[in-house]
C-alpha cells in the first residue's frame, strides 16, 4: 500500500487567459508536514483549493489518500480538514455548538460527536470557554477552535492556510505546539504560510511556489544547499587567524562571512567543523567557539527568490 | 463526470440550523411582529365590518381575510405586500453572508456538496415561512372564533389551507429572488437593496407600467372593439409578470368561492351560471392553476439561477 497522502500531478488552473497555477507536481507522504511558501499570487491557495476539490483543475490530477477529490469529494472531505486564514465560525453559536454543527454535517453520530468534541476542546484548551459564544473569542481562540474541529473529525490530512497570521507570539507558539502534536499523531499536514520561522519550526519539507509552479521542494538543508549558501552554517569564534582566507580552500565550504572581530559565519554543504578546528590550530590561532546552526529558511528563501526572481 | 454520494447529504442539517437562526434572530422577530400586528389589525377591522353588515354567510372565515376596513387593507392584501419583505429578510444574505463571516470555505470543506448548502438554506427559510404563515392563519382563525362565536366550516378550512399553500409559493418566489441576489452580489447590503428594488418595482409600480406597455404594444383601434379586449389581455399578461399580481388573482379566487374568472367574461360565457353561487374548491383551484404554476415556475427558475451561479463560484473566503 502506498504511503502517499497527497499526490498531485501537472495541476494547471486557468481563469480565462490568466494562468494561476501552471503545472504543479506535489507528493506528500503520510505523516509529513510540508510548508507551502511563496509570494502572494504564486498559486498556493489555488493549489490548496484544487486539492480540496473546491475548484476544478483545468488540467492535471489529484489524489488524496488515493481518492480523487472531484469524483469522490465526500470521501476525500471526510478525511481532509481545512483551516483557512482567519477561520470563520457562526458568531451567535458557542464554540461547542459550532463543532456539533460540523459533526452533524460530517455524519458523526451524536454520542460519538459529544465525546470527540469534549476531547478536542480539552486538547486545544478551550473547554473552559466552549459554552461561550464565538463572538467573544479572540483570533487565537478561533484558530484553536479550528484545530479542534480537525481533531474532532479525526482527519488524516490537514490543510492549514496561514494559521498563525495575526496571532500574538504566545498564541502562535501555542498553535504551533498543537500543530506539532497533530503531526506526532500521524496527521499529514500541508501548511501555507508567509511566516518562515513558523514553517522552519514545524515542517519536514518546504515547497517554494513561484509564478504558478513549485520551483523547489525538499528539506530546508537541501534548499540551502541548492541555492549556494550551504545547508550547514557554522559560527566560528577564534583569535590569531584570518579564517576568511584559510577556510576558502576547504572542501565543502561555500562561503565565509566575517562578523564582528574574531567572528565568522561559514556556510558549507557538510559539517566542516573538524577541518575548521584544524585550520585554526595549524594557523597558530586559538579557537573559542565552534557552533553548528541549522540553515535559516528566511535566508535561503530570500536568496532563492533573489536568484529566480518573482512577479509579486 | 459522475460524482459519488448524495447531493442532499447535510441539506437537512443546514436547513434546521438556518431555521433555528432565523427564528431566534432579532431581524426576524421585528418583521414578524410588524406582520402579526398589521394582520391582527386587518382581521379585527374585518370582524367589525362583518358583525355590522353580514347576516349570514357560509364562508365567514374567508371573508375575514378579504374584507378591509379603512385605513387598513384586507389581510390578504396585507400579506401580498408584506410577505415579500419577510422572504427577502430571510434570504438576502443567505450566501454572501457566509462569505462575509468567512465561514463559506470551512462549510464547503465539510463532507457535503454545494447543492446541500443552497438547498438547505432555501429549505430552512421555507420552513420558517411555513411556520409563520400557519401561526398567522391559526391566530386569525382563533380571533374569528372568539369574536364571531362560530367555528369555521370545512370549506373555510380547505380553502384557507389552499390559500396558505399558495401564499407559501408566493413567498418562495421572493425568497428565491433574494437568494439569487445573495449568490450573485458579494455585499449583503447591496443584495438586500437589489431585492427591495425589484420588490418595489413589481409591487408598487408594475400596476402602472403594465397599461403603459400594453397601450404601446396593442393600441386600441376605435373602429374595432375587439382591440380593447386585446389591449386588456395584453395588459393582464404583462401585469402577470409580477408575482404579486399572480398572488392577488389566486387570493381573489380561492378566498371568494363566488368568483368564477380572473379574465374578462362575455355574457354568453355566463349563460346558465347562477350568479353568486359558490364554486367547489377544486374548481376554484383549477381556475387559478396557471397562476399557481406560474409562481412555482418563477420560484424554480430563480432558484436554478442561484444554483448555477453558486456552482460556478470560486470559493476563497
Amino acid at each position: 500500500m502506498s504511503n502517499r497522502a497527497i499526490d498531485a500531478k501537472g495541476l494547471v488552473k486557468r481563469y480565462g487567459s490568466t494562468i494561476a497555477v501552471a503545472g504543479v507536481d506535489l507528493a506528500v507522504n503520510a505523516g509529513e508536514v510540508v510548508g507551502l511558501l511563496g509570494p502572494n499570487g504564486a498559486g498556493k491557495t489555488t493549489t490548496i483549493l484544487m486539492l480540496l476539490g473546491l475548484t476544478e483543475p483545468s488540467e492535471g490530477s489529484v489524489r488524496i489518500l488515493g481518492k480523487d477529490p472531484l469524483r469522490q469529494p465526500l470521501e476525500v472531505k471526510q478525511e481532509v480538514g481545512y483551516l483557512p486564514d482567519a477561520v470563520g465560525f457562526y458568531e451567535t453559536m458557542t464554540g461547542r455548538e459550532n463543532l456539533a454543527y460540523t459533526a452533524r454535517l460530517a455524519g458523526i453520530p451524536q454520542d460519538l460527536a459529544r465525546e470527540r468534541i469534549g476531547a478536542a476542546l480539552d486538547k486545544v484548551r478551550l473547554s473552559g470557554v466552549a459554552d461561550r459564544r464565538v463572538a467573544t473569542y479572540s483570533r487565537g481562540m478561533r484558530q484553536r477552535l479550528g484545530l479542534a474541529e480537525l481533531l474532532m473529525r479525526n482527519c488524516r490530512v490537514a490543510i492549514l492556510d496561514e494559521p498563525t497570521s495575526g496571532l500574538d507570539p504566545q498564541s502562535t507558539q501555542e498553535l504551533l505546539a498543537l500543530i506539532q502534536s497533530l503531526s506526532q499523531h500521524g496527521m499529514t499536514i500541508l501548511l501555507a504560510s508567509h511566516m518562515l520561522n513558523v514553517v522552519q519550526s514545524i515542517c519536514h519539507r518546504v515547497a517554494l511556489f513561484n509564478k504558478g509552479r513549485i520551483g523547489f521542494i525538499g528539506t530546508i538543508e537541501e534548499l540551502a544547499d541548492r541555492i549556494g549558501g550551504g545547508a550547514f552554517v557554522i559560527d566560528v569564534e577564534a583569535e590569531g587567524v584570518d579564517l576568511s582566507t584559510l577556510s576558502a580552500r576547504t572542501d565543502g565550504v561555500k562561503s565565509v562571512v566575517p562578523g564582528r572581530r574574531g567572528h565568522w559565519l561559514v556556510e558549507a554543504n557538510r559539517d566542516v567543523r573538524p577541518e575548521l578546528a584544524r585550520l585554526v590550530v595549524e594557523g597558530g590561532g586559538s579557537l573559542r567557539n565552534l557552533d553548528l546552526r541549522r540553515a535559516q529558511l528566511h535566508q535561503a528563501y530570500n536568496r532563492y527568490f533573489a536568484e529566480v526572481g518573482h512577479d509579486a | 463526470m459522475t460524482r459519488k454520494g448524495s447531493p442532499f447529504k447535510g441539506a437537512m442539517t443546514i436547513a434546521m440550523k438556518e431555521a433555528a437562526d432565523h427564528m431566534t434572530s432579532a431581524r426576524m422577530h421585528l418583521i414578524m411582529l410588524l406582520v402579526m400586528l398589521s394582520a391582527t389589525g386587518a382581521v379585527y377591522g374585518a370582524i367589525g365590518r362583518i358583525t355590522e353588515t353580514t347576516a349570514e354567510d357560509p364562508f365567514l372565515f374567508l371573508k375575514l381575510l378579504t374584507i378591509a376596513r379603512e385605513p387598513l387593507p384586507s389581510f390578504a392584501a396585507l400579506l401580498g405586500f408584506l410577505l415579500p419583505l419577510v422572504a427577502i429578510a430571510l434570504g438576502f444574505d443567505a450566501v454572501n453572508g457566509e462569505y462575509a463571516r468567512r465561514t463559506m470555505s470551512r462549510l464547503l470543506a465539510q463532507p457535503i456538496y454545494r447543492d446541500a448548502v443552497l438547498f438547505g438554506k432555501f429549505l430552512g427559510a421555507m420552513i420558517v415561512l411555513a411556520v409563520a404563515l400557519l401561526t398567522l392563519w391559526l391566530l386569525m382563525t382563533g380571533l374569528g372564533i372568539l369574536f364571531l362565536g362560530l367555528p369555521p366550516s370545512a370549506a373555510d378550512v380547505v380553502r384557507g389551507l389552499a390559500y396558505m399553500a399558495a401564499t407559501l409559493a408566493y413567498a418562495g418566489v421572493w425568497l428565491a429572488l433574494a437568494i439569487a441576489f445573495s449568490t450573485m452580489i458579494r455585499s449583503p447590503a447591496t443584495s438586500a437593496l437589489a431585492a427591495l428594488s425589484v420588490w418595489l418595482v413589481l409591487t408598487v409600480f408594475w400596476g402602472m407600467i403594465a397599461p403603459l406597455v400594453a397601450g404601446a404594444v396593442a393600441p386600441i383601434d376605435p373602429l374595432d372593439p375587439m382591440t380593447m379586449v386585446t389591449q386588456y389581455e395584453t395588459q393582464q399578461a404583462i401585469a402577470r409578470l409580477s408575482p404579486q399580481r399572480l398572488y392577488g388573482e389566486v387570493a381573489a379566487i380561492l378566498l371568494d368561492p363566488a368568483a368564477r374568472s380572473i379574465s374578462p367574461l362575455f355574457f354568453d360565457q355566463l349563460q346558465g351560471a347562477i350568479v353568486g353561487a359558490p364554486l367547489p374548491t377544486l374548481q376554484s383551484l383549477l381556475v387559478v392553476w396557471p397562476q399557481l404554476s406560474g409562481m412555482v415556475a418563477a420560484m424554480i427558475l430563480l432558484f436554478t439561477l442561484a444554483y448555477v451561479a453558486f456552482q460556478r463560484q470560486e470559493v476563497r473566503a
